[in-house]
């Protein structure tokens, strides 16, 4: 069990309250679950990473539970009782040092701590969406939902939101637009948050100028945005919707880049590669597709039997192999090299093909053959 | 590009050729060209098409294609008869290749011994129907104001389907329609598209918060377009019947489908729905039967026909546009092979 959690470098949820490992390198897929008596009530709604070191996940689930998992023992070491189905499910799941920050739909925000029982408790509002922590400042959280706007929360000051967002001005009807902020980003070197909706907006505030309305707006498509995700390079943010529509977005001018192919169902999970121009995106169709964003082609496909719900990568190199298989690959390289030096060269003759036969044969499946090394 | 240059070359080439062959009378040219052809007379890029005049161009055409009869029918006379020679050594027949065969495998394909799979199907959206906790209650209805084909065909169905009721559409909208349905405790809703004059669309949502599919329906029969038909269908529960739902897509729809029907056949009634999966057509034919001996069967068909395609699965009752969607069909994505199925 721990060899299998040692080399999975991406982490799902699913529906089905299973946890599953994907190791890229040897293209195979884990199921981690507690027991054999699975249930929906089990349902993986947030995962997040329990220390730096990425060597715990904390799975949340539906009925208000969040457990531990640790990749290096590969089996569940805690459980905690975070709040009760009937406030909603978990919005957000982040980790401050030595504590536990939790929220739910219904808007209580609490802050656990290791060891003692109290909690700090906010109310964010009702029909929260999601609450994502800022990664450079990590006792700053921002949370938004339906009809309920971009609020940025500093949690050692929980009376009142540092941030608050404005609702843009009446559109050409005159009429008020609704709010339904579904994915929240925080982008890097700068205090900017990066927001998602479901009336498919894409929009960027700054919470340092005294502009309280988003600085940029940007529009896709027709359907619902359900995810967001800031990759590594700098002015493009990755979104997602209900149409299994990936998406790349300039930040700058707020068009479209480019659309990644592939996904058929709604898109739940979506996540950047920390370092790599990577994009791992999972949903509703049941598989996990991790896409390249710089020619936007599909680098690999995994089919995962239940519908998932979040993704976690992590931040090592996700096609690394350990030293011993790479020094089998180069092994094996050269061999083959040297198998095709010692063999004999054939020339072609297109003309007279009927006599030429067998060498053309021959010549063709060393072709092939090579062809489908140089493919691996 | 090479090759365009070499075809101009090769045409005035054969306009030479075809300038001494014009000269000789047309049945020693057609013996020469015969020779020609046999032999490696012609450059080989030379083809039909390059031929301006139509007359000739069709002729030497069909003579080609005489020639190409000719040769198959010459390999398979030689092949008959090596198959004799061998007798009982010969090799097996070869099977033919066809789509069904040459299918590219779907790695959604259920296992019958999967686990996870059979978790999920236990637990999901339909369990309250296979555990028996449910009977199913059908409300059929279309689109606002329908024309009468239509509606012939949605009374045709409510006799196919158990528990249906037909109910006018009086251009209410759907979402406001479905919490009465849940109320008055519905199990589906059936919505039958229609576009000039011919239904096109089908919406099968399942009710307390099921999924929704939404299907093209094409080839509509009604009983009085159907040759050799039988009488009309009794009130008898009918058995279900479904063909090929191999993929995990085909397992949710296939299910869908056996929700619409109470689980309890009337073998009495001797009536079946057949819902046959063919290269993601789903065909629907409604047969009486009648067993002569152990081993003959005789089926007269009832009963309305219809092929349906599906378009989407929406996790989710219907709302189209801020519902979930599980599988979309896009057409110019998973269209593209011919022998990529999906159900």
């Amino acid at each position: 069990m721990s060899a299998k959690s040692q080399i999975c470098s991406i982490w799902l949820g699913s529906e089905t309250g299973i946890l599953k490992g994907v190791s890229l390198t040897k293209k195979q897929a884990f199921n981690f679950c507690e027991m054999s008596c699975l249930s929906r009530d089990q349902e993986v709604c947030v995962m997040a990473w329990g220390d730096p070191h990425e060597s715990e996940v904390l799975v949340g689930s539906v009925n208000g539970t969040v457990k531990t998992f640790s990749t290096d023992k590969g089996i569940f070491t805690a459980t905690r009782e975070c709040g009760d189905p009937s406030q909603g499910r978990f919005t957000g799941l982040a980790v401050t040092d030595s504590s536990m920050i939790t929220c739910v739909e219904s808007g209580l925000l609490k802050v656990w701590k290791e060891g003692s029982t109290e909690t700090v408790e906010i109310n964010v509002g009702n029909g929260i969406c999601r609450m994502q922590q800022n990664p450079s400042q990590r006792h700053r959280v921002a949370t938004g939902g339906k009809e309920n706007p971009l609020k940025v929360w500093d949690l050692e000051r929980p009376d009142k939101p540092i941030f608050t967002a404005k609702n843009v001005a009446h559109d050409w009807l005159d009429m008020r637009v609704p709010v339904w902020v579904r994915d929240i980003g925080f982008i890097p070197d700068s205090d900017k948050i990066v927001t998602c909706t479901g009336h498919h907006q894409v929009r960027v505030y700054d919470p340092s100028t005294p502009q309280r309305r988003p600085v940029l707006e940007a529009r896709f498509g027709e359907y619902p945005l359900t995810a967001l995700s800031l990759p590594a390079s700098q002015g493009t943010v990755v979104v997602g919707n209900t149409h299994g529509e990936l998406a790349i977005l300039d930040l700058r001018k707020g068009l479209v880049r480019g659309c990644l192919k592939g996904l058929a169902g709604a898109v739940r999970g979506l996540q950047c590669h920390p370092s790599l121009p990577l994009v791992a995106s999972c949903g509703l169709d049941r598989f996990l597709r991790v896409h390249s964003l710089e020619d936007r082609s599909l680098q690999h496909k995994v089919y995962l039997k239940s519908r998932l719900n979040c993704v976690l990568l992590s931040s090592r190199d996700l096609e690394s192999s350990s030293a011993d298989v790479s020094g089998d690959v180069e092994e094996v390289k050269a061999e083959e090299d040297e198998v095709w030096d010692t063999m004999e060269t054939v020339t072609e003759k297109t003309k007279k093909r009927a006599a030429q036969k067998d060498e053309a044969t021959v010549t063709e499946v060393d072709g092939k053959k090579k062809r489908k090394l140089v493919k691996k | 590009k090479p090759k365009k240059g070499k075809t101009k070359k090769v045409k005035r080439k054969v306009k030479s050729d075809e300038a001494p062959v014009q000269e000789m009378e047309q049945a020693e040219g057609e013996e020469t060209e015969k020779k020609s052809e046999s032999g490696p007379c012609f450059p080989p890029t030379f083809s039909v098409s390059e031929i301006k005049n139509k007359q000739r161009r069709h002729s030497m055409f069909l003579k080609l294609k005489e020639e190409k009869r000719k040769q198959k029918l010459e390999l398979k006379k030689k092949k008959k008869k090596e198959r004799k020679a061998l007798g009982d050594k010969a090799p097996p027949k070869e099977v033919p290749k066809t789509i069904e065969n040459q299918r590219i495998y779907d790695e959604t394909t259920v296992n019958p011994e999967d686990e996870e799979v059979a978790f999920d199907e236990g637990t999901d959206e339909f369990s309250a129907y296979f555990n028996r906790l449910t009977n199913p209650k059908v409300l059929i209805t279309t689109s606002d104001r329908p024309r009468g084909r239509t509606v012939r065909f949605c009374e045709q169905l409510a006799t196919v389907i158990p528990h249906a009721h037909v109910y006018y559409r009086r251009g209410l909208a759907l979402k406001r329609v479905i919490p009465q349905c849940v109320s008055r405790g519905f199990t589906y809703l059936m919505v039958i598209n229609e576009d000039r004059k011919v239904p096109n669309g089908l919406v099968l949502c399942h009710l307390p918060d099921g999924p929704t599919a939404h299907f093209k329906v094409s080839n509509v029969r009604l009983r009085k377009e159907m040759k050799r038909r039988g009488k009309d269908p009794t009130e008898h529960v009918p058995e279900v019947i479904l063909n090929n739902f191999t993929t995990r897509l085909g397992h949710s729809i296939g299910r869908m489908f056996a929700a619409l029907f109470p689980h309890d056949p009337q073998f009495v009634g001797r009536q079946v729905a057949t819902f046959h999966n063919q290269r993601d057509f789903i065909f629907f034919r409604f047969h009486r039967y009648i067993f002569k001996n152990e081993k003959k069967v005789g089926i007269q068909e009832l009963g309305p026909r219809f092929t349906l395609k599906l378009r989407s699965l929406q996790k989710g009752t219907f709302d189209s546009k801020f519902g979930e969607y599980e599988w979309v069909h896009k057409r110019h994505e998973m269209d593209s092979s011919r022998r990529k199925f999906h159900l």
